[in-house]
């Protein structure tokens, strides 16, 4: 007969660690995938700084900023690349999780808490987009398109940026009861004019200025901004920089605090 | 006698290496009502598939209303209603919508359509909800929507995989009760089934299928006479014991089956034997006596239970 | 109990194509309609707005720091440059998710060609009606691209009328492409090698900046790929700087259509009668 005491002291462990066990999940939930990761992992830069940073870059012989179009434009592709994979991760998985093959439910049956399952899910996106920014950064160094030393704090930057539109997404999906395409508007209405009209292949300056709020709200502008004062120097006032920051970790804890909630609420409805 | 509405001699599918039916061979005579009945995987609704003509054999001849489903599929489908074994209703579309688009694709006018998607949803017991979405319907309801789908072109053979899977009981006898009607209108049923109660219930004749062949052929009746007794006497004594316990009693009745849970003892008289047992000392820790059905008939054909 | 029997509403059709159609994808293109009608035109309609968001953020960002851009000989604005490129990709686009992931969607969760194939559709049928859907919708994209073009002063030839068909034209030679590598897809995760094949066609094939500035060897592999000439066709007819090149763009189009309709056509048993 197993003790009060063991039992405690299980729950003791399931307490304090639980949202690794869900990280762990998620990580063995990859293995029919991981193939594809790694591989766009390595050939998505690739084929990004081939063309737009040395093709296009071609056209612009002059460049931007007084750098080189391919130093300009590396910290955006890198941030855009890994927010569009947060974005994409915090619609169909969440949802997925709830409606179709309902994992969140299963492991809720457990000790493991709402909290700690979201926490899990974040914790081995964590781990997928520092995997995918470091390869990232890699070939921006082998391109030779990072000047700066400090060129490396982009990769916490951008998995910053990635769960600033995340966990907005996330707590969004987690109420949907279907996806009768609200997702394809999201990705087409929100995701993608943000990847246009954020500074991203040219300063926002050049956008006509009725659009130019939408960089002020896209997380991707302030996060290839931070990355473009740490991977060349760009120059702007340090109140501008904390506003980059401070709005990318408002979405991030604003989002969090929502999508915890979300799940907490459908989980135990 | 008419010629069969379905001929089957010797058809075999093949997907790779997997044979998922091995040269079975039936008639369907028109107004029939014929079940295939065995466990999952037996092969069933590959045949059905088969009749149905979206899916193509590998061998064997095959005649579905005088033709050929390799090459008339979309000629035999016109005289089919088809409901699969998974409700595959169109999500995207609602209840009446799903029966208007449905007989659109046999070729039926938008007039007929209409008339038809009323009259079927008023046979389906969906009248009020004709304009809900598919989604929020009860099971019951998705399978009856499924069934009246597949009576919008008025077919003279109906094929039903599984009909009532999943459903719970009260369910069940509705769907029953609406098959009937088909039935005593003369249509031409085809079900499969891996519960003996619907196939005693819906079919006129049985065939038993097990790893793709056929086991046995007859009316649920006489399936029963011929494979099984009239009584069976169910015994427990704890699954560590029922071995030990059954070798001391294994002269009563006139078989007996051991199942890891269970001792199965048939007989002409079950109380009788069920009284031989308790003499000789074994009290069962439950008992029970019932009348043959065709899970037994399963068992003693292949040592396997239908439903595991 | 109202049901009358035996009434053969159904419409008993004729042997086709050795049985794989019913003559009757009409029925199949209504259903779509009816689809997009009941829940989801808001989907199809921001569709359209993709590329011209692109064209929107390329034309007139990068247009303002990029200048003109060199066509054989002529000098063309870079908004007039990329726009019939935009275009070319979203026919392109367009074809590829409703032939591939929208046909191995609807075949193996939705279940929806399944029910089909209970009726006296035939394989053939859902194939065409579906391709048809698809290509209408791009047909209707292409017009309101057209004149978003028109109105951005982006059409430099009254030729740009022709892209209407080149478009479709283009889209079905991708959508036949599309549905015949569908017909070899068994999972999911194979369906997701799809845009690393996607991907590069759209970078590299002239799209934002002339291949010239490649060396010859790569300049060769990029006139290999389909959306090449896709993006050359259009952009001929909407900038009207046309060449004999005109006829091979047009060529490649009709040899990759007769493939794919040839492949797809052997594959219907494979793609729908497993």
């Amino acid at each position: 007969m197993t003790s009060v005491a063991d039992i405690k002291a299980d729950a003791e462990n399931t307490r304090r660690w639980g949202w690794w066990y869900v990280a762990e999940l998620r990580l063995r939930e990859m293995r029919g995938y991981v193939s594809y990761v790694v591989t766009s992992s390595f050939a998505n830069p690739l084929m990004y700084l081939l063309a737009l940073g040395i093709g296009l870059a071609n056209l612009i012989p002059e460049g931007i900023d007084g750098v080189p179009f391919l130093v300009f434009v590396a910290p955006a592709l890198l941030m855009s690349t890994i927010l569009t994979v947060g974005a994409e991760e915090g619609m169909y998985p969440v949802l997925s999780g709830f409606k179709w093959h309902k994992i969140f439910f299963a492991i809720h049956s457990t000790p493991i808490t709402p909290g700690q399952i979201v926490g899990g899910f974040l914790v081995h996106l964590t781990i997928r987009f520092t995997f995918t920014a470091g390869v990232f950064f890699g070939f921006l160094i082998l391109f030779g398109a990072v000047p700066f030393a400090s060129g490396w704090v982009m990769i916490p930057i951008s998995i910053l940026g990635a769960f600033s539109i995340l966990t907005p997404l996330g707590a969004f999906a987690a109420r949907l009861e279907d996806d009768t395409g609200q997702f394809a508007l999201i990705q087409r209405l929100v995701v993608m004019p943000m990847f246009l009209f954020s500074g991203t292949f040219f300063p926002l300056s050049r956008v006509p200025d009725w659009l130019e709020w939408v960089g002020w709200a896209s997380p991707l502008w302030h996060a290839t901004q931070l990355g473009r004062t740490v991977s060349y120097g760009a120059t702007e006032p340090i109140w501008l920089s904390v506003t980059h920051l401070a709005v990318l970790v408002g979405y991030a804890l604003i989002g969090g605090h929502f999508m915890h909630r979300a799940f907490a609420t459908r989980l135990t409805r | 006698m008419s010629t069969p509405v379905i001929r089957a001699e010797n058809i075999v599918k093949k997907y790779d290496d997997f044979v998922a039916v091995d040269g079975i061979s039936f008639d369907v005579a028109r107004g029939e009502s014929f079940g295939l009945l065995g466990p999952n995987g037996a092969g069933k609704s590959t045949t059905m598939k088969m009749i149905a003509a979206v899916s193509t054999r590998t061998s064997g001849n095959l005649e579905v209303l005088g033709m050929d489903p390799n090459t008339d599929g979309p000629a035999i489908r016109s005289q089919l209603g088809v409901v699969p074994q998974e409700d595959n209703l169109d999500q995207e579309l609602r209840v009446r919508e799903n029966l208007i688009t449905y007989g659109r694709f046999f070729g039926m006018s938008h007039a007929a359509v209409a008339k038809r998607a009323d009259e079927l949803l008023e046979f389906a017991q969906l009248t009020d909800r004709a304009k809900s979405k598919v989604e929020p319907l009860s099971g019951g309801m998705k399978r009856r929507l499924t069934i009246a789908r597949s009576l919008m072109n008025d077919p003279q053979m109906l094929l039903l995989d599984e009909p009532t899977t999943g459903l719970d009981p009260q369910a069940r006898h509705i769907l029953w009760d609406r098959l009937f009607r088909l039935k005593e209108q003369g249509t031409t049923l085809v079900l499969t089934t891996h519960y003996m109660d619907e196939a005693e219930q819906l079919s006129d004749r049985i065939v038993v299928v097990d790893k793709g062949a056929i086991m046995a052929e007859g009316s649920p009746a006489q399936l029963i006479r011929q494979y099984s007794s009239k009584e069976v006497l169910e015994v427990r004594y704890g699954s560590d014991k029922n071995e030990s316990v059954s070798k001391s009693i294994a002269d009563v009745g006139e078989r007996q089956e051991i199942l890891p849970d269970r001792i199965l003892i048939y007989s002409d008289n079950g109380e009788r034997d069920l009284a031989e047992i308790t003499k000789r000392g074994h009290h069962p820790t439950t008992s029970l006596v019932r009348r043959s059905s065709l899970e037994d008939v399963f068992l003693r054909l292949t040592g396997r239970s239908l439903v595991e | 109990m109202t049901v009358t029997v035996r009434a053969s509403a159904a419409v008993a059709p004729k042997r086709r194509f050795g049985g794989m159609s019913g003559g009757n994808a009409r029925a199949v293109i209504e259903r779509g309609f009816r689809a997009t009608m009941s829940n989801n035109y808001l989907v199809v309609l921001s569709g359209f707005f993709e590329p011209v968001l692109y064209l929107l953020s390329m034309g007139i960002g990068l247009g303002g720091i990029i200048g003109a851009i060199d066509v054989g000989g002529a000098s063309i604005p870079y908004g007039a440059y990329i726009a019939p490129a935009l275009l070319a990709v979203s026919a392109m686009n367009g074809a590829i998710y409703d032939s591939t992931w929208n046909v191995f969607f609807k075949l193996n969760f939705g279940k929806l060609y399944q029910t089909m194939l209970l009726t006296s559709l035939g394989p053939l049928d859902v194939a065409i009606g579906e391709i048809t859907l698809a290509l209408l919708r791009g047909g209707v994209y292409a017009v309101g691209f057209l004149i978003v073009m028109q109105i951005m002063g982006l059409v430099l030839s009254p030729l740009a009328i022709v892209a209407i068909p080149a478009v479709i034209l283009i889209a079905a030679g991708f959508a036949s492409i599309g549905m015949a590598f569908t017909s070899y897809m068994k999972t999911f995760q194979q369906m997701d090698w799809l845009p690393m094949v996607m991907l590069p066609m759209f970078l590299f094939s002239a799209t934002f900046f002339p291949i010239t500035v490649y060396p010859a060897a790569v300049q060769i592999m990029v006139q290999c790929f389909p959306l090449w000439h896709g993006v050359e066709l259009i952009r001929m007819l909407t900038t009207g700087v046309v060449s004999s090149m005109l006829w091979v763009h047009i060529g490649y189009f009709v040899v990759m259509l007769g493939v794919g309709v040839v492949v797809v056509s052997r594959r219907l048993r494979a793609l729908f009668l497993r």
